[in-house]
């Protein structure tokens, strides 16, 4: 089992708290042009487990201990705006609409939110910081979110956002967003991040993008293309046509590039896709099959796996290119390898024990040791962001997806499908995307999600079928 | 020689319904003479040239060896598929082949490229053995990506576990 602070999330809107906030001060005024950062001294969300002592009454409390979820009933009304304008994203009052469905929608996917479905009424601009408690109450919401829509005159579109405890009739916090009309949707999700982090204590994770191979076709013809979409599936764009099988792809921590594997001229290797020229290159100029590559969390080297002659074994080389140095020499399959958060560690997956097995060193090489003692194989080990837990691919009969302690032990199994591959982290550590396969005929997989809790488990919406997520870092 | 034989009837109908339907040209072209006017490639559908794929296909006990469960091993009836691709690859030393290593759908995507790589090796290996120059064996992994047999079924899987030996015209 996880030690229990780790899945707990706790939320404590004290009432007591809240009033030090003194943000509440503020009468019906219109909302200012660019909102203002919270004040400080302002509610902080407790850490994880860290709720205060001895606060019984008045308590907002979302308690996923052991599973059992207890979503927060939350309002998100249309977002108003002053004067509705066409914009290249459309229409001002059309954006607001469309904004508070991408709250509720992401809010609702985290598992730990119960957005109101029936009752929620039309708000103006003036009640944008001035909210009708009475009517949240009597509609069943314990917090609010609430917002506006501007047209600027340079162009961009101002987004505010606005968090309220019902319960108390205090505001939490606030934030505004100025975004190219392009990027109308980030805002959303900002805002969605900032309302799910300040009830949580969790890190944001909704503003960002996930790389994965779309596919197509036949079981026996495969068709995979290299993709990228928001975390929500949306803002979908295929970056290689088709004609090559593409696998595994990554993005680098500073988003820059996706290294991936292609069978481009019949020779499988990874090549290192840049996104802003869609340009790509081979990463490693040589004739061996080069696979499974991971970028360094600074994003200036690339693990991989070579096989030379028939074995196997773990490498590293610079992102720009290089002389690949060998950091393991058994003569199995070492592959799979996974920087932790800071750079320091490696974990990867080895046969050298006769089967696949989860492994942990240094990141030259040093201090191999064995962290998977479980019956049945171990595969696909990803280093959560938190540094605090390995994810991986448990097989025994089936394909089901776990988390262990980096030191092994603690180990969970979050997955009950048949076949379930290939777990990759939300940036804040709290939610694993993998794909899960059909099987018989039709070759058919599907991108998944599923919390610590291992109850959350969802279908994320993709344009064709999908495999091999690689969930992306917050963005900036 | 049959087969030739209907090509030729075909494409000889083939040119009496053209011109039955076209509007007469000015000037005819001369008639074939001794031989029926068909496409060269069209007469050669069934005739195998010595040492091509299609040769290689015909003449081996078969051009895949299959392997157990997770097992880069070549088994006795690997061994004699693998001899007869040996004699083949004797006889025409220009010949060059591709082996692919393939693996069936019980094992995650990464390592199987690793474990099809060392099938497509292994059996590499045992031809290299047979004297078959190593420099005209290249290998490709597939891992999971091209199973033959569509089932999860326990023989289906089997046939997905192989090496196939590719001639590369």
């Amino acid at each position: 089992m996880l030690p229990k602070t780790m899945l707990k999330t706790l939320l404590t809107v004290s009432g007591a708290a809240l009033l030090a906030g003194a943000a509440t001060a503020q009468t019906a005024a219109p909302p200012p042009s660019v909102p203002q950062p919270a004040p400080q001294g302002g509610l902080q969300a407790p850490a994880p487990g860290g709720a205060p002592n001895g606060q019984q009454g008045g308590e907002l409390v979302v308690d996923v201990v052991g599973g059992i979820a207890a979503p927060l009933g939350i309002a998100v009304p249309t977002m108003p705006t002053s004067e509705a304008v066409d914009t290249p994203a459309g229409r001002t009052d059309v954006l607001g609409a469309q904004l508070s469905k991408i709250i509720t929608t992401d809010l609702r996917n985290s598992g730990l939110f119960k957005p109101l479905e029936a009752g929620l009424k039309p708000v103006t601009v003036p009640e944008v910081t001035a909210p009708t408690f009475e009517y949240w109450t009597g509609a069943g919401a314990s917090a609010l979110v609430q917002g506006y829509v501007r047209a600027t005159g340079d162009g961009t579109l101002t987004v505010g956002c606005y968090l309220y405890d019902v319960t108390s009739r205090n505001e939490i916090a606030r934030q505004g967003f100025v975004v190219p009309p392009s990027d109308w949707r980030r805002a959303g999700h900002k805002c969605a991040d900032m309302v799910y982090s300040k009830l949580t204590g969790e890190g944001p994770y909704f503003d960002s993008r996930v790389v994965y191979v779309s596919e197509t076709g036949p079981k026996g013809r495969r068709i995979k293309r290299l993709a990228i979409m928001d975390q929500d599936g949306e803002n979908h764009r295929f970056l290689t046509n088709g004609q090559a099988i593409a696998l595994t792809p990554r993005l680098s921590p500073d988003q820059r590039s996706i290294v991936y594997m292609s069978y481009l001229n019949d020779r499988p290797a990874i090549y290192v896709y840049d996104l802003a020229s869609g340009r790509q290159k081979l990463l490693v100029a040589n004739n061996d099959l080069t696979f499974a590559p991971r970028v360094s969390p600074d994003s200036r080297w690339v693990l991989f796996s070579m096989a030379r002659a028939g074995n196997t074994d773990i490498y590293r080389v610079p992102l720009a290119g290089g002389t690949p140095q060998r950091l393991t020499q058994s003569t199995a399959i070492d592959t799979g390898g996974t920087y932790s958060p800071d750079g320091s560690r490696i974990a990867f997956e080895s046969d050298r024990s006769g089967t696949q097995q989860l492994y942990v060193m240094n990141a030259d090489g040093s201090q191999q040791q064995r962290i998977s003692f479980g019956s049945g194989r171990y595969a696909t080990p990803v280093w959560s962001p938190r540094g605090d837990l390995i994810a991986y691919t448990k097989i025994g009969g089936s394909f089901r997806i776990g988390v262990m302690s980096p030191a092994g032990g603690n180990e969970k199994l979050l997955t009950d499908g048949s076949q379930d591959e290939g777990p990759s982290w939300s940036p804040n550590g709290r939610v694993l995307m993998f794909f899960r396969s059909t099987g018989g005929g039709s070759g058919k997989a599907d991108l998944w999600s599923v919390d610590l809790t291992g109850v959350n488990v969802r279908r994320v919406p993709t344009v064709l079928d999908g495999s091999d997520p690689a969930w992306g870092p917050l963005r900036p | 020689m049959a087969k030739v034989t209907t090509s030729i009837l075909i494409a000889t109908a083939l040119l009496a319904t053209a011109a039955c339907s076209k509007k007469r040209p000015a000037v005819i072209p001369p008639a074939p003479s001794g031989t029926a006017p068909v496409d060269p490639n069209a007469g050669n559908t069934g005739a195998i040239v010595p040492g091509s794929r299609a040769d290689f296909e015909r003449s081996v006990t078969s051009n895949t060896v299959n392997f157990a469960l997770d097992s880069y091993d070549i088994d006795g009836s690997a061994r004699a598929i693998l001899d007869s691709q040996a004699a083949w690859l004797a006889k025409y030393p220009n010949v060059t082949v591709s082996l692919e290593g393939h693996c069936d759908e019980r094992g995650t995507r990464e390592y199987n490229l690793a474990l099809g790589d060392r099938r497509a090796n292994s059996a590499k290996n045992y031809l290299a053995a047979r004297g078959v120059a190593a420099g005209r064996i290249s290998t490709i992994s597939y891992g999971k990506e091209r199973p033959i047999a569509l089932g999860s079924d326990e023989q289906s899987l089997a046939q997905n576990r192989r090496a196939v030996t590719i001639v590369l015209n």
